[in-house]
This record gives structure tokens, C-alpha cells and sequence, in this order.
């Protein structure tokens, strides 16, 4: 065997190759630094200049009208009167029969795909699951007109279909794909050894789901569904052709409504002077609300923290 | 000396059968005493633990072929797999308390065969801490949340929880293997308390705790029932030389 | 005494699986119904005349062509300039800042919050900001900039995500040479993480397909295909929320069931890129 030797004629002398250019290597590693914080910056400035001039815009109309004048006022008679309650009364609505009939569903299909489907039948649901989520929302509002309304008004026998309930059932699919991604992975989440503690006291699997992994799994559950309420509210193009945008106050849910959104999407492109104002001043309306949500959701995360 | 629990000729193959887990073992586990399981680790002595309650068909791809008997009844045939894992209840190597109250912890396993009457569930929470020597630790913050106990504390949790159930044999997966001495020592006496009343597996990867604890073992090696007898036997005068290695330290 | 599986347990066992059958079967029910509908009144009307043609309102011509020209445009100027603010300052926050400082809970907060906000008022703020402010009208310019900042928060966090998953191991085997920072990041991290940024573009293209009330908001309605980035031009949803306010003849319920048969082979396709990126990504990770 041949005693191993390193041939040092072939390592070049220390300093040879590398250029000493350290100070422009400073430069333009600062360079890149700064190019990528300011572009970071501009997320930030954004939400400040969206935030600046929706309240700039609104505040004509609350000063005309007065906050409980809008927010509590019941006609929406521009340019004299800009009560939006009615618009309140139906956004909350609209998202909370969305909500009523669309979570239990999600939470069922979640679970299905969580804990009992074969893996071959899961892995079918979920991308079905995901196309459902990629619908855009005009094509839901589209289906909702040509099917939902026309069954509404033969079912319950209303002179239009176009109602909270039609806006309700769009919504509660429209809310599906939100609430069983984020339910379904907490669900996925839960410790294994739970099930199996379970499941070794001789507990049935349906039991161990209902009982054990749905409760360990409920602060996720419960921001599942705080979303899909946020795209419920949020929801503009699919509510405007499905529940007939009367400004009034709904009497029901078989009469036509018009929620927070479709106010500001439908008169936007004509207002002018006050009348635009209260529709900013209805968009304010509506960020309080979903603030509030995301209020909620900070304090389960931090729940969920400790 | 009646058998609790025997296993004959018992095969065991992971991800359909490309893994040839446990090969064709052989043991009987008498009733109330307590039957260690030892071996170096992947040595399948916990695998076989999980035949017995049937844990294995959890796991996707598992095959068995062989006979387990529970009183002479063949545990993979006609059985619910629910009412054998009640009889035969497990205790898991790390603590797995549930993120609820310790009272509904004991009470967990009652709640889904149906039982709902108060006092029948208060009558069996405390017995079944009592029985766990945790009763006098706990009565007075029953309410309050499992994982709030230390980690021997919930190991006991654990052990009342399955004695809730009033089950024949309990399994227990190296319940001691992330405890402290002290609350290991515990364990070890509540072990020895329990085993008038039930049959006991103990899977252990310590060689001084199957020697403290049962009264018989059996030594694993690479999917294989190298050895079994009564356990001074075994440590002191092993038959097989691998035994022997194993039990002196030599590898393992 | 020994408890045993009772026969009430066991119907309530039944019923509660039936109960998750049914979930299940509704949510994949609506879905087959949906697409059933639209696609079996709506294939046979797509063709390469509708797609190829212009539309006039009167009925002359009544193809989608200026729809998806504007539509390409749409995606192409929104991503344009939300694709490198989002990747730099995801790069900024994985790989310069330090984690947990007040700058980086400032930008993090503000673009979940950005992330929370109805796009409606995206549409509210583009018309008053891009249209009426900065004088740029009603054109493809302002709506392309106000889907810009609606897609930000998703192309920050998915490419976040990318960075992260990037192994520790590669940057510090990199600045172990006395590679430069900016090297690393371009030579090394960023084509690490190229499956999952490309990921986050493409579902920010189906975003900006989706989305209809900014768009109108700011683009407008006119339905011509756009001679510059200033013209006003119709995306395809809205074009289909125009149709379906005037249903009058078997045609135009035509026009309208073909023109969401387009959509949803979009969503399709696009659904299809993605879980092709990531299933090749695990290949190549794994």
C-alpha cells in the first residue's frame, strides 16, 4: 500500500483565488438587506393607507347623519336618509343560518375524512374538497340563481326566490371548504396516544371521536368555523344575485334582503358626495365586525398557547 | 397453575407481511401473577403486548396468524374487540391522560359502554383511585385537569383508569420507562398489590425491574421467544446462551 | 360486574358513522351537483367560436374572447407586482429578520389582518385610491394593483412556508464557506423553495380569477379587449355576473352556462398544477 501523501504543489497558496473585495460585498449585501425591508414595509403601509382612507371617506356621512343615525337607522333613502340596520340585520343573518346549516355538515365531512374514510376515499374527498374551494364565487351565485331561487319560490310559494334563505343555503356551501380544511387538520392534530388510550379501555370508535378527539380538537374546530363566518360576512357577488337587495327592513327569511357588501357593491359605481360617504361608512361597519372576529381568534390562539 | 392467556405458534407480519415481526411464538401467561417481557428494543416483545388486546389492528397492513387464548377463547374469532379491551386493559408507556378532569378520566370508559348514573360512576372513580393508591392525592381537586399531576401521578391516572374498567389482565407497555425512581418505585408496589386481583404483562426494557417485580419472564430476541421461566430461574441459571449475554449486560 | 358493549351503545355507535356518511356525502353532493349542472348545460356551447369571438351587448357577437384576453392581463400585471413584493418580504422575514422582534410582529400583523379584510373593501379602497386618487380611471392598471395587495398576505405566507421548510443544514453548510448572505439566498435557498413559491403563485392566479367585486370596482365593465394597461376591461366572472342579469333568451342562458363551464375548467386545471408541483416537490424532497 502506498503511503498517503497530498501533492501541496496542487492547494494553491492562501489568497490567491479569492478577490478581496469585501467592501463592495458589504454594499451590496446591504443593498439586498434595506430592497427587502422596504418591500416588507409595503404590507404594512398598505393596510395603513386602506384603513386611512375608508375612515377619512366615511366620516362626511357619519357627521351628517350621526353614528346611531347609520348604524341604527332603518331607511336607506339616499341622499336623505342612510340607515343601514337592515343591512346589518341581514348580513348577520345570512351568515348565521349559513353557519347553522354549513358547520354541522363540515364538521361530519371533516371528521369522515379525518378518522373514517378508507385513505383511497379520503384521498378523493379532499381535492373535491379543495375544487369546492376554488369555485369562484359568481359561478356559486350563478347555481344559486338558476337552482335555489327557482326552488324557493316553488317550495314555500313566495313571489320571488330571491331571499335571506336563498343567501343562507348559497353561503352555507360556499362556507364548507374553509371550515372542514381547518377542522380536519386540528382534528389530525390530536395526539394519537389519545385514540389509543381510548380505544384500549374498549371505547368505540364513534364514541372516541365525539367524546374525546372533537373536544381535543375544539379551539381548531372553533377558528374553522370563526373563518368560514369571516368569508360568510365578506361573501359580496354570489349574496347579490341570490337575495334580492332590497334596502328594506326583511320580515322574514323568504323576503329579500341586501347585506352590508351588496349595499356597497351595487350603489359604489354611481355614488357620489354623502351617499358615498355612508358607503364607506357601511364598509366601516362591516371591518368592525370582521375585527371582531379576529379578535376572537387571537384570544384561542392564545388559549390555545397556554 | 390455570393459564390466563396463551399464545401458540403466533406469526406477525407488518406492511402485508414484508416484515416478518414475530416468529411462531409460544408462551402461557398464568393468571395473577405478574409475566415480564424483555429483550433489546425492536426485539418485538412490545408487539407481542399488542396481540393481546388486539391494539395491532390499529395498524395498517398487520397480519397475524396463530392462536391467542383468553380463558381458552380464541381472541381473534367471534370476539368484539371492544369487550376484549375491556377485559383486558393497557397501560401505555408514556402517560396518555386525556385533556379532561380527573374525575372524567376514570369515568371516561363507563361513560361510552352508557353508563350515566351518578352514583355508580362517583362509586367507581373512588374505588379505582383507591385502587390506584392515588385516591388520597386527588380527592380533593377531582375536578381539575389531569395534565395538572406529575408524571407518575398520571401513569397512576392511567392504571386507575383501565382498573375502572374492571378488566382480567392488565398490559402495561414500559409504564415506567419516563419516570423518575421515586415515582417509578410506586408503581413497582402498586404492581405488586394489583397482582392479587389481576394478571399482569409487563413489557420492561430495564433487566433489575422484571427481576423486582414478576414472577415469570420471558426473553425477546429479533422477533424471536428465546426463553421463558420463572424469572430467578431465568437471571440466575438462563438455559440459552443468548440469555445469558443478554442478562449479563453483554449486549442490549 | 363487567361492561360490555350495550345494545343501545351500539345503535347510537350506528347511527352517530351514518351521521358522518351523510356529512360527507352532502359536501361531495353539492359539489357533483354543481359541476353536473353548469357542465352538462354548458360543454355543449363552448367551442372555439365562443371562445374566439368578441361580444357586443346587442347580440351581434357573443364569444368570451376580450373577457379572457382582460382576464390574462389581470393575472399577469397583479402578479407582476405582488409576486416579487410578496417573495422579498418573505425572504426579509425568514432570513434577515430577527424572529420575535417588534418589526416582524408589526408586518406579520398587518398582513393577517390584510388577510382578513372582505375583498369588497379592497374594491371600495382601489376606487377611491388607484381610480380616483392617482388618476389612473377605471382600468385594467387599477384593478391589477388593487388585487395586488388583496393576493399579498397568501404569496407572503405560502412562500414563508417554502423558505422555512428549506433544512437549516443548507445555510449553514453555505455560510460555513464563507458564502455571502444575498448568494446563499439566491444561489441556494430560493431554488430550494422554488416548488412551493411557485405553488403560492399559481393559487394566487386562481384567486384573481375568482374574484368579481374589486374587479368591477376598479377594472370597470367594458367589455372590449383592453389596448393598454390604462384601458378598462371585463374579467370572466365578472362578464358572467353581467349575463346573468339579463336571462332572457335561450341564448344568453347559453352564453352565461358556457362561460361558468370556463371558469370551473380554469379552477380545474389550475387545482390540477398545483397538486402536480406538490406531489413532484415529495418526490423530489423524499
Amino acid at each position: 500500500m502506498q503511503s498517503a501523501s497530498i501533492d501541496t504543489t496542487a492547494v494553491p497558496a492562501t489568497g490567491t483565488i479569492l478577490p478581496q473585495s469585501g467592501r463592495r460585498r458589504d454594499w451590496k449585501e446591504q443593498f439586498f438587506k434595506i430592497l427587502f425591508l422596504l418591500a416588507a414595509i409595503i404590507g404594512v403601509l398598505s393596510l395603513a393607507v386602506i384603513a386611512y382612507f375608508i375612515f377619512q371617506e366615511s366620516l362626511p356621512a357619519f357627521a351628517e347623519a350621526g353614528v346611531s343615525g347609520i348604524v341604527t337607522g332603518t331607511e336607506w333613502l339616499p341622499p336623505a336618509l342612510y340607515g343601514i340596520l337592515p343591512m346589518i340585520v341581514a348580513s348577520l343573518a345570512s351568515t348565521i343560518g349559513a353557519v347553522a346549516i354549513g358547520v354541522p355538515v363540515a364538521l361530519l365531512t371533516a371528521i369522515f375524512i379525518a378518522e373514517v374514510a378508507p385513505k383511497w376515499l379520503a384521498n378523493i374527498i379532499r381535492p373535491a374538497v379543495e375544487l369546492l374551494a376554488g369555485i369562484p364565487s359568481v359561478v356559486y351565485g350563478f347555481f344559486g340563481l338558476i337552482i335555489i331561487v327557482p326552488m324557493i319560490q316553488e317550495w314555500f310559494n313566495v313571489p320571488a326566490g330571491n331571499t335571506v334563505l336563498a343567501g343562507m343555503l348559497v353561503l352555507a356551501v360556499m362556507i364548507l371548504p374553509t371550515v372542514i380544511a381547518v377542522s380536519e387538520t386540528s382534528l389530525r392534530a390530536v395526539p394519537k396516544t389519545y385514540k389509543e388510550g381510548s380505544l384500549a379501555l374498549g371505547a368505540s370508535p364513534m364514541f372516541t371521536i365525539f367524546k374525546l378527539l372533537v373536544p381535543a380538537a375544539r379551539s381548531g374546530i372553533l377558528t374553522g368555523v370563526i373563518l368560514g363566518i369571516a368569508r360568510a360576512l365578506g361573501e359580496t357577488m354570489a349574496i347579490i344575485m341570490v337575495m334580492g337587495n332590497a334596502p328594506a327592513m326583511p320580515g322574514s327569511i323568504l323576503e329579500p334582503a341586501r347585506t352590508l357588501t351588496a349595499n356597497i357593491a351595487l350603489e359604489m359605481s354611481y355614488a357620489s358626495g354623502v351617499h358615498a360617504s355612508a358607503l364607506y361608512a357601511t364598509g366601516i361597519v362591516l371591518l368592525v365586525f370582521i375585527m371582531m372576529l379576529n379578535g376572537t381568534l387571537l384570544y384561542l390562539n392564545r388559549e390555545k398557547a397556554k | 397453575m390455570m393459564n390466563k392467556i396463551s399464545i401458540k405458534d403466533l406469526n406477525l407480519y407488518y406492511g402485508n407481511g414484508a416484515n416478518h415481526a414475530l416468529h411462531g411464538i409460544n408462551l402461557d401467561i398464568p393468571a395473577r401473577q405478574v409475566t415480564a417481557l424483555i429483550g433489546p428494543s425492536g426485539c418485538g416483545k412490545s408487539t407481542l403486548l399488542r396481540c393481546l388486546n388486539r391494539m395491532n389492528d390499529l395498524i395498517e397492513g398487520v397480519k397475524i396468524d396463530g392462536l391467542v387464548t383468553l380463558d381458552e377463547q380464541d381472541i381473534y374469532q367471534n370476539v368484539d374487540v371492544a369487550s376484549l379491551r375491556i377485559k383486558v386493559g393497557m397501560v401505555f408507556q408514556k402517560a396518555n391522560p386525556f385533556p379532561m378532569s380527573i374525575y372524567d378520566n376514570i369515568a371516561y370508559g363507563l361513560r361510552a359502554q352508557g353508563v350515566t348514573d351518578k352514583k355508580t360512576l362517583n362509586e367507581v372513580v373512588e374505588r379505582s383511585l383507591r385502587s390506584a393508591a392515588l385516591w388520597d392525592e386527588v380527592k380533593d381537586r377531582l375536578k381539575s385537569p389531569a395534565f395538572g399531576l406529575s408524571g407518575g401521578q398520571q401513569q397512576r391516572l392511567c392504571i386507575a383508569r383501565t382498573i375502572a374498567m374492571e378488566p382480567d389482565v392488565i398490559l402495561m407497555d414500559e409504564p415506567t420507562s419516563a419516570l423518575d425512581p421515586i415515582a417509578t418505585k410506586k408503581i413497582e408496589d402498586l404492581i405488586q398489590t394489583l397482582k392479587q386481583k389481576y394478571t399482569i404483562v409487563i413489557v420492561t426494557h430495564s433487566m433489575q425491574q422484571a427481576r423486582r417485580i414478576s414472577d415469570r419472564t420471558a426473553f425477546f430476541l429479533m422477533g424471536d421467544l428465546v426463553e421463558h421461566n420463572n424469572t430467578n430461574i431465568l437471571f440466575s441459571t438462563p438455559a440459552d446462551d443468548r440469555t445469558r449475554g443478554y442478562v449479563n449486560g453483554d449486549f442490549g | 360486574m363487567s361492561y360490555t358493549l350495550t345494545r343501545a351503545r351500539k345503535i347510537q355507535d350506528t347511527a352517530a358513522k351514518a351521521l358522518i356518511w351523510l356529512g360527507a356525502s352532502l359536501t361531495v353532493g353539492f359539489l357533483l351537483w354543481i359541476l353536473w349542472y353548469i357542465l352538462s348545460n354548458g360543454l355543449a356551447h363552448v367551442n372555439w367560436e365562443f371562445v374566439s369571438s368578441d361580444y357586443t351587448s346587442i347580440g351581434e357577437a357573443s364569444g368570451i374572447w376580450p373577457m379572457i384576453v382582460s382576464t390574462i392581463y389581470m393575472v399577469l400585471a397583479s402578479i407582476g407586482v405582488a409576486a416579487p413584493i410578496g417573495i422579498m418580504t418573505a425572504i426579509y422575514l425568514t432570513e434577515y429578520a430577527k424572529p420575535g422582534s417588534k418589526l416582524v410582529k408589526v408586518i406579520r400583523f398587518c398582513t393577517e389582518s390584510l388577510a382578513g379584510i372582505p375583498s369588497i373593501i379592497f374594491g371600495l379602497f382601489g376606487l377611491t385610491f388607484f381610480v380616483g386618487v392617482l388618476g389612473l380611471g377605471f382600468s385594467v392598471l387599477s384593478g391589477a394593483l388593487t388585487l395586488s395587495i388583496l393576493i399579498l398576505p397568501v404569496i407572503i405566507r405560502t412562500t414563508e412556508e417554502a423558505l422555512m421548510a428549506v433544512p437549516q443544514s443548507y445555510r449553514e453548510g453555505s455560510y460555513g464557506l464563507g458564502a455571502p448572505k444575498i448568494y446563499t439566498i439566491t444561489r441556494l435557498i430560493l431554488p430550494s423553495a422554488m416548488p412551493g413559491i411557485v405553488t403560492s403563485i399559481v393559487l394566487s392566479i386562481g384567486r384573481i380569477i375568482g374574484e368579481s367585486a374589486p374587479v368591477f370596482l376598479t377594472a370597470g365593465m367594458v367589455a372590449r379587449i383592453p389596448e393598454s394597461l390604462m384601458d378598462s376591461g371585463r374579467t370572466l366572472t365578472v362578464h358572467l355576473y353581467k349575463l346573468t342579469q339579463e336571462l332572457y333568451t335561450i341564448h344568453e342562458w347559453n352564453q352565461a352556462y358556457a362561460t361558468a363551464t370556463v371558469l370551473i375548467v380554469v379552477v380545474l386545471v389550475i387545482n390540477t398544477i398545483t397538486k402536480l408541483i406538490a406531489s413532484r416537490f415529495n418526490k423530489a424532497t423524499y
